[in-house]
């Protein structure tokens, strides 16, 4: 059978049917002998061969805006905002990334959880609670006990809180296989429920001097007179002099860098992120391939509720005192900053660093509206629109590849 | 340190893999009805029947999912009870599904060492993934098979069919299947494809690896199998050899046409 070069398709194999094709079907009446048979053959090869190469051109350049579409758009958000005065400044970075470290930390347990394919919605709430029980606890010594010992007793109090609302959440969802969605909106309502009653509703303040330094000090203070000091503010400054010195690196945002690198560092490199990698990939390959599934169901809901009464011990650090609410803005947020870094609720997908870029376009939204004088309500809006884009981007990806 | 090399060494005489009097019930019905089926190393069997006609559940006996009722199973001449596919996979019976059992995120090492990971020797303490070496035993054993898939790095997603069927066979490969079973291979794989998949089962039987492929497709059996064995009803209606018989035949044999005289032995 001759075809002419223009009809011919460049392929690898020449002996297959997708080495030809052509561009008018109709002109191709003229030399089929093989009657309308293969034509008809012909014809789909011809229109499966266009929609193939059409979507492996897409494929590509989705694949890559896909991949970098966040830390692109939060360039783009940085540079917007930048007119603003006093946004771009050291002083105004530090700031945004202290004061969204609780929410980057709930996001890095919430990531796991969202890989795995499920959802953790009591997060904001066992933060609460655990800064109540914390600060609680924390009460019960006298002022002028050792720092650290009060300290010591308040973290272990509020990790204690967050691997028994982490195992009783993975227990539900691993070995009762209730939806992560309603498993943890009840954990949900008995965290925030059992905040309020421990702490009768108000603020529990914790007064040791020196605690707040632990959630509101940074590591360098530099004066023009003194020069560096580290941790602490150099003796016998006052006043004028104060606002004066210049400050670097909270410590917040090294207790935030520490914790990302370290589970940055546990989900793409340890067999632990690999297996919630798989289970969220396929859960039924995961099974077949001898990985302990509902174990670790089990470890990313606990892994989740911990990092949460993390946060709650830092809310508590920071602000002196804990309350049942403190968690309650952050809770979806942290949803959202998952999702906005590029992790597929459909599960399988996303990484630390993703989170990290969705944490810090949330933040810097917030953060800009505000010094840009414009209603604090346009946030919610600004970040709704964005988790939906986030979402429609996530599934245009999947088709793409489909 | 490819583990596949034993499957070169082990005994060419006896079948690896012999079924004797295999009879399993369900209530009332008999899915499998004293059946015996064996296979030697480097042979390709294929197993043909229609919809009901047993072929699932003598693989799934086969492959640990049933124990039968009666009958026994030998491999390598040892008595085997199976209570469970993962007992089968231990004792090198792999069963490359329908549904390939792929983690699709993932990348074709990854899947490799899917639940068998290699872990960094250094820091054990942390189960810290040797990702190096997988990828190095994993382009290993692909070019071993002559496997070419675009990218080790690209998740399987990304992959054909056919290479997604490519990667599933070679990571059973890699770990060291005595005997492999292929559910509809080719089944939802177009045309060059399904070719690709017919090379790979060759070279596995160049390895001496023994192959169970179940199918629907005449073309399948015809292009791949020495050995053909029908069930009807479940019982062994025939065990012929590819060059002795024709798709006509074993259509016959497939919906009962001429019972009586082909009865197998």
């Amino acid at each position: 059978m001759w075809i002419p070069q223009k009809h011919r398709l460049l392929s690898t194999n020449p002996t297959s049917l997708y080495y030809f094709t052509i561009t008018k079907s109709k002109s191709f009446l003229g030399y089929a002998q093989e009657g309308p048979r293969i034509l008809v053959y012909m014809k789909t090869m011809k229109i499966k061969q266009k929609i193939i190469s059409k979507q492996r051109d897409h494929t590509k350049a989705l694949l890559y805006l896909g991949k970098y579409w966040v830390w692109i758009f939060l360039v783009i958000l940085i540079g917007g905002f930048s007119s603003a005065p006093g946004f771009f400044s050291l002083d105004n970075f530090q700031a945004v990334l202290a004061n969204n470290s609780l929410l980057l930390v709930l996001a890095i347990g919430q990531s796991f959880v969202i890989i795995t394919g499920g959802i953790d919605l009591s997060t904001g709430w066992v933060m609460g609670l655990a800064s109540v029980a914390a600060s609680l606890i924390m009460r019960q010594f006298p002022l002028d006990a050792n720092l650290l010992l009060v300290i010591g007793a308040g973290l272990l109090m509020s990790l204690i809180i967050g691997l028994l609302a982490g195992w009783i959440n993975g227990i539900v969802i691993s070995k009762l296989k209730v939806p992560p969605f309603i498993a943890t909106l009840g954990m949900y309502g008995i965290a925030r429920g059992l905040g309020y009653i421990l702490s009768g509703g108000p603020p529990v303040s914790v007064n040791h001097p020196g605690i707040g330094q632990f959630g509101n000090g940074y590591v360098f203070y530099f004066h023009p007179d003194t020069g560096t000091n580290l941790f602490k503010v150099p003796e016998g400054i006052s006043g004028l002099e104060l606002r004066q010195m210049s400050t670097f690196l909270p410590y917040l945002v090294v207790y935030f860098l520490i914790i990302l690198v370290i589970f940055h560092l546990v989900l793409s490199k340890t067999r632990f992120g690999q297996h919630v990698y798989a289970v969220g990939g396929n859960k039924m390959a995961a099974l077949r391939a001898g990985i302990p599934v509902d174990k670790i169901l089990t470890q990313v809901y606990i892994l989740s509720a911990v990092m949460a009464s993390v946060a709650g011990f830092l809310y508590v650090m920071r602000y002196s005192g804990g309350v049942a609410a403190a968690g309650d803005a952050l809770n979806l947020n942290s949803v959202a900053a998952v999702v906005v870094g590029g992790a597929s609720l459909n599960g399988g997908e996303g990484t630390i660093i993703g989170t990290l870029a969705g944490t810090l376009i949330i933040a810097f939204i917030q953060n800009g509206l505000i010094i840009l004088g414009i209603d604090p309500f346009y946030q919610y809006v600004a970040v709704g629109v964005i988790i939906i884009f986030a979402v429609l981007i996530d599934q245009i990806k999947r088709q793409g590849v489909k | 340190m490819i583990r596949t090399q034993q499957t070169l060494q082990t005994n060419l005489g006896n079948p690896i893999l012999e079924c004797t009097g295999i009879t399993k019930r369900f209530g009332g019905l008999t899915a499998v009805n004293n059946v015996d089926f064996k296979i030697h190393n480097g042979e390709v069997v294929g197993l043909v029947g229609d919809n009901g006609a047993g072929k699932s559940t003598l693989v799934q006996i086969i492959s640990g999912v049933y124990l039968p009722d009666e009958g026994q199973i030998c491999v390598d001449g040892e008595k085997v009870a199976f209570s469970s596919p993962m007992d089968a996979r231990n004792a090198g019976i792999e069963t490359i599904y329908q549904d390939l059992a792929l983690a699709t995120n993932l990348n074709a090492a990854d899947n490799i060492f899917l639940g068998r990971e290699i872990l960094n020797k250094k820091t054990k303490m942390f189960s810290v993934l040797d990702r190096k070496t997988m990828k190095e035993e994993a382009r290993t054993i692909l070019k071993e098979l002559e496997i070419t898939i675009p990218g080790l790095d690209r998740p399987i997603r990304e992959l054909s069919g056919g290479q997604r069927q490519a990667v599933a066979i070679s990571r059973s490969i890699y770990w060291n299947a005595k005997l492999l079973i292929m559910d509809e291979p080719t089944a939802a794989l177009g045309v060059p494809e399904q070719r690709k998949v017919y090379e790979l089962v060759g070279k596995l039987k160049e390895r001496n690896v023994p192959i169970i492929v179940i199918s629907h497709n005449m073309n399948d059996v015809f292009t791949v199998a020495d050995r053909i064995v029908v069930l009807r009803r479940g019982k062994k209606v025939a065990d012929v050899n590819v060059s002795d018989t024709n798709d006509e035949q074993i259509v016959s044999w497939m919906v009962g046409k001429d019972d009586d005289s082909k009865e197998s032995e």
